[in-house]
């Protein structure tokens, strides 16, 4: 850890530090930028959980009916029970899949950089541009029909996003397909920092692949891991682009997040108030995990 | 190792190289396919026809060249602002013991680690108040204010790290804290800003969520919510929507060839530190 720099070098002109008009406006400007549109919006987000709004007359106050009524909601526990459903799929298969292919393509060899490559791609891709490419694909005379056709399988032929039994994991697989690029990325860069002397120790001492795997490699990195499960976190609940983009959050509700059932209530329905408590529950989530991510963040800059 | 398994491990990757590169060559080609092609053969099959007249239908008919002009023009003063001013902070709070200077920035990172949902009605409604709603201004001030805390977090660990003689030396030969900013610690600080460029870019590029909240009018829509709308005025011209995908992917393929290495290397930022 490095310490942090000064430019006063005593301890006595240290306490006495007094910034600058400048350095303060380096600090200041930014920092009100985010409160007006960030900080003093989120204060906001909590009160008007507590109303009813329809976004033209004045918000009334409703005290906690908003979550009494969402608590009752089928829909809502509905998208709550997707989100988690996505999380465990989306976070889980993009974890497992990332460090398989980070293991795989790990070692400088021929070939590498161009794997690497074709994994990454669809990373720089927005999800809208992902969904409709995926949307190609189910339509019913599409790729993912015609495969099933060539392999004898036609029977499961379905309208993939318009089924309430698959639009959930219609949904979840090209969000897969962008999401495995991007953690192979982080695990790469885990694994370079991997000690390969331990490795070296390890292989001399009789340890096989999968022991050196788990008893070596794992352990080292266990920083990195720490990130890429809070940055999944936080991205599962953040999920909006993929669902709108293909299913809009149904049929029926069925590929329904926590994300979209909030958008439509607000901007769809003009709920504004409902809207903001289904928000505040997104946000009483995320808040476990960013003070976790806050504590390392605080030891690593102490 | 033998030639034996070399040759399997090739196999298996070309495989899933293929998985991944296939959607998007198949698109490609798609979207230079016949209208009276595909409905005679389906979206499924092989291409029987080229043509581009797709792309001129996407680039004028569907509004995509304007929604590519919008997105430019909220994306590229988005990073330059957010990136500017996240990196003076970050100089004030690594360079100098500004009381209070912890608090503040890892404040800042919280409330970028925020859902954004918790902020988009406030947001909307702010928005709408100062005259800015339906306004690319708007998207661009959402933008800033949303990836402020990320990136001086991101540049504020960089700075912390840069030698300390340097700034020492400018000091003794009188330059002021502007002028350590501009000519001493920003330079120096260029690989970062670099990887943060290339990746707010895309970021700011692809976002669906605050554009489809701010902004109402078709015209004034950034390229993802346009694309959407695409697919609804084309319903089944897939080549067409095929063009229209194409066209909203290539500034940030474009971004991605040319700055690989920062980019990527954005992207571990946030693995390793």
């Amino acid at each position: 850890m490095t310490t942090v720099i000064s430019t006063n070098s005593t301890a006595r002109r240290r306490r006495s530090f007094r910034p600058s008009p400048l350095l303060l406006t380096f600090v200041l400007v930014p920092f009100a930028i985010e409160s007006i549109w960030v900080f003093w919006p989120a204060i906001q987000g909590v009160f008007f959980s507590f109303t009813r709004w329809d976004g033209l007359s004045a918000p009334v106050p409703v005290g906690f009916d908003n979550y009494v009524e969402l608590a009752g909601d089928p829909v809502f526990r509905g998208a709550l029970g997707n989100s988690v459903l996505w999380l465990v799929l989306f976070g889980g298969l993009s974890i497992l899949g990332g460090f398989g292919m980070a293991l795989a393509l790990q070692r400088e060899r021929r070939g590498v950089g161009v794997y690497r490559a074709a994994l990454f791609l669809p990373v720089v891709f927005s999800m809208v541009v992902t969904a409709l490419v995926w949307r190609v694909f189910y339509q019913p005379d599409g790729l993912v029909d015609q495969v099933l056709t060539a392999v004898g399988l036609e029977h499961l032929i379905r309208p993939w996003l318009a089924d309430p039994e698959t639009a959930l994991y219609a949904v979840i697989i090209p969000a897969l397909w962008r999401q495995i690029g991007y953690i192979m990325v982080l695990y790469l860069a885990g694994l370079k920092a991997v000690d390969p002397a331990v490795h070296e120790a390890a292989k001399v001492d009789g340890a096989n692949n999968w022991q050196r795997l788990w008893h070596v490699t794992i352990p080292q990195l266990k920083g990195v891991n720490a990130v890429i499960l809070s940055v999944i976190v936080i991205d599962s609940l953040r999920s909006f682009d993929i669902v709108w983009a293909l299913t809009r959050g149904g049929p029926y509700h069925s590929s329904e997040l926590l994300s979209t059932y909030m958008y439509s209530a607000a901007f769809q329905s003009l709920r504004l108030g409902y809207g903001s408590a289904i928000a505040v529950v997104i946000f009483l989530l995320a808040l476990a995990v960013i003070i976790g991510y806050l504590v390392r963040a605080f030891r690593e800059e102490s | 190792m033998g030639r034996l398994r070399t040759g399997g491990y090739h196999t298996a990757m070309i495989g899933v190289s293929l998985l991944w590169l296939g959607p998007i060559i198949w698109v490609v080609v798609l979207s230079t396919r016949t209208f009276d092609d595909i409905a005679t053969n389906g979206v499924g099959s092989l291409p029987h026809s080229f043509t581009l007249d797709t792309y001129v239908q996407a680039w004028t008919d569907g509004g995509q060249l304007q929604a590519l002009i919008n997105s430019l023009l909220v994306t590229v003063p988005a990073v330059l602002l957010s990136l500017g001013l996240a990196a003076m902070t970050a100089f004030a709070l690594s360079r100098f013991r500004i009381p209070g200077r912890r608090t503040i920035l890892l404040l800042m990172l919280a409330g970028n680690l925020l859902p954004p949902q918790i902020v988009l009605i406030p947001v909307s409604k702010f928005s709408e108040l100062t005259g800015l709603y339906d306004t690319l201004w708007a998207l661009i001030a959402v933008q800033v204010g949303f990836g402020l805390g990320f990136y001086t977090f991101v540049l504020h660990g960089f700075m912390r790290d840069l030698p300390n003689e340097i700034q020492e030396a400018a000091t003794i030969d009188g330059a002021g804290v502007g002028q350590i900013f501009t000519r001493v610690i920003l330079p120096l600080t260029r690989p970062a800003l670099a990887a943060l460029g290339a990746l707010s870019f895309t970021w700011i590029f692809n976002d669906l969520l605050w554009a489809i909240t701010v902004i109402r009018t078709e015209g004034t829509m950034p390229v993802t919510p346009a694309l959407l709308g695409l697919q609804g005025q084309f319903v089944s011209s897939w080549s067409v929507i095929a063009a229209g995908t194409v066209i909203a992917a290539v500034p940030t393929v474009a971004v991605f060839l040319g700055f690989q290495r920062h980019f990527i290397s954005g992207l571990a930022i946030g693995a390793v530190k």
